[in-house]
């Protein structure tokens, strides 16, 4: 049973998303188990439901959204830092930078 | 929810044109032909802003064959009622060509030339003195009774994030899969930001060989984005949680519904009968004028070269554009955006995660929502003014035999 947070979109997916934005130091229920959320996970982000190896396909909606490029563990947040296109790379701002008005 | 837009449908009225298509607005277009006649078309429109007439434009000095194809689908658009093409004088723009296009369809016209028309005021003031007297000719347009099936309808992302793919864009798949129930036409788009998708899309091909076609725009896009080493996402994309393309490309891909794709189409081309229908705005040939399309207001325009009435756009970080000549239709995915930004918002399909609202009831709003615009009803977009326009250099071939069964 996953936890009523997540959203789960197709029965193959090794992702799911999560409904609102879950608190860091949360627990979440994931394969039967209570996982810590270190970080914040904003609402729709993503986080891995079962292990996936290093160059397993990363899927959502039952399709593939890219590899892993390193082991993810059941509960960890899933991003750019560890999952790569297939096609194309992605472009993100630099480190540290944050889309904000000027003060 | 009781199916109120039915009996609303009954009240729809268009302005019919000569070429049996409807329109839902009775806009004055000013187009200005190249980027030196920009200024004296702005002021032409300005003071007139408030009662639809929008400001279009091709800034290019040189030709481009893509540029007078789209100008002219544009100029004799459906919900077009008048035209002022405004000139500099020496630009490449066949003038004299489209002037006559749009004649042909019994709309007024009129040619400002400014090296002609004694410069920048007199320009000014001659083609204001047309729109005022034309303004008052177009209110006394006829109307018709305007059905469902009659509407064009585009669907377009933009500022997507990761809730996108998760409530706004389902749920205007639901709608499309309405709206095609009822008779009417929706096209969605943009090859490049369906990659990963190309298999999902043939097996809904309404056969074999479009499926092949579809594969192909789309190995096209890939190959495209290739050679400029970026693919359209933007780095907002992925602070949103979107992480590669083809998970952007999976969550745009639920616009479509589930409904049979009955074609492929490039931009201006008008789609032969209602159904579904893709848009390859990759251009042919080598990459010779830069990004497909450089901005979400590129493909707006492209699709409402091919006769789009009305756009829906879903948003998830929260875009405020609206367009010229059609109305834009926002679909806001994210639920904290919509309490940032719920003023340019028309539905809130962020209800869906926070409330458990289901994708079917936002659809079915979205289509209501539809059918009060065509009513006449403003969108927020256009209700704040938003008359956004963008027309850049591009080429394309014709379209294959295959790409629309439905035709033959």
């Amino acid at each position: 049973m996953d936890d009523p947070r997540l959203l789960r979109l197709a029965e193959d997916d090794n992702v799911c998303a999560v409904r609102i934005t879950i608190a860091a130091g949360e627990t979440i229920l994931i394969a039967g188990q209570q996982r810590p959320v270190p970080a914040a996970v904003p609402t729709g982000h993503k986080l891995a439901v079962c292990p996936i190896a290093a160059g397993e396909k990363v899927l959502k909606y039952g399709a593939p959204i890219g590899s892993a490029t390193q082991a993810i563990a059941p509960g960890e947040y899933v991003h750019t830092h560890n999952v790569q296109s297939d096609y194309l790379p992605t472009h993100t701002l630099a480190d540290g930078q944050r889309y904000l008005d000027s003060e | 929810m009781t199916l109120l837009y039915t009996e609303r449908s009954a009240t729809m009225q268009g302005f019919l044109r000569s070429d049996g298509r409807k329109g839902i607005r009775n806009v004055v277009v000013v187009a200005y032909l190249v980027e030196c006649a920009h200024h004296v078309a702005r002021e032409i429109a300005t003071p007139f802003r408030d009662q639809q007439t929008h400001l279009i434009g091709f800034p290019g000095c040189f030709p481009n064959a893509y540029a007078d194809r789209i100008m002219e689908r544009l100029t004799t658009h459906p919900n077009v009622g008048a035209v002022v093409l405004v000139s500099l004088g020496c630009e490449s723009f066949d003038r004299e060509t489209l002037a006559e296009v749009v004649a042909d369809t019994g709309r007024p016209v009129k040619t400002v030339v400014i090296q002609e028309s004694g410069g920048t005021a007199a320009a000014i003031a001659k083609g204001q003195a047309w729109v005022e007297e034309t303004l008052k000719g177009l209110a006394s347009t006829p109307t018709v009774p305007l059905d469902p099936s009659e509407l064009v309808v585009a669907t377009i992302c933009g500022g997507s994030d990761a809730t996108s793919g998760l409530t706004a864009n389902p749920a205007v798949g639901r709608a499309s899969d309405l709206l095609i129930e009822s008779g009417a036409t929706v096209i969605f788009e943009e090859t490049g930001e369906l990659i990963g998708c190309e298999h999902f899309m043939a097996d809904r091909a309404a056969n074999e060989a479009l499926g092949r076609e579809i594969i192909a725009s789309v190995e096209k896009a890939a190959r495209y984005y290739t050679l400029y080493d970026h693919s359209s996402f933007a780095p907002g994309n992925a602070d949103g949680g979107l992480t590669t393309i083809e998970e952007k490309s999976l969550g745009a891909y639920c616009k479509s519904g589930k409904s049979t794709i009955s074609g492929l189409i490039k931009p201006g081309d008008q789609p032969p009968c209602g159904g579904l229908y893709l848009m390859d705005v990759v251009p042919d040939g080598e990459p010779r004028f830069g990004f497909p399309n450089i901005s979400d207001n590129a493909e707006i325009v492209e699709l409402i070269a091919s006769g789009a009435h009305l756009t829906l756009f879903t948003t998830g970080r929260g875009s405020v554009v609206g367009s010229a000549i059609s109305p834009v239709m926002k679909i806001c995915a994210n639920p904290d955006t919509y309490r940032r930004l719920g003023d340019d918002m028309d539905v809130n399909a962020g209800r869906i995660l926070e409330d458990g609202i289901e994708l079917e009831e936002v659809g079915r709003e979205i289509y209501d929502r539809i059918l009060e615009t065509a009513a006449g009803r403003p969108t927020r977009s256009e209700a704040l003014g938003h008359q956004e326009f963008i027309l850049t250099y591009k080429s394309f071939d014709p379209i294959g035999p295959a790409c629309l069964p439905a035709a033959r």
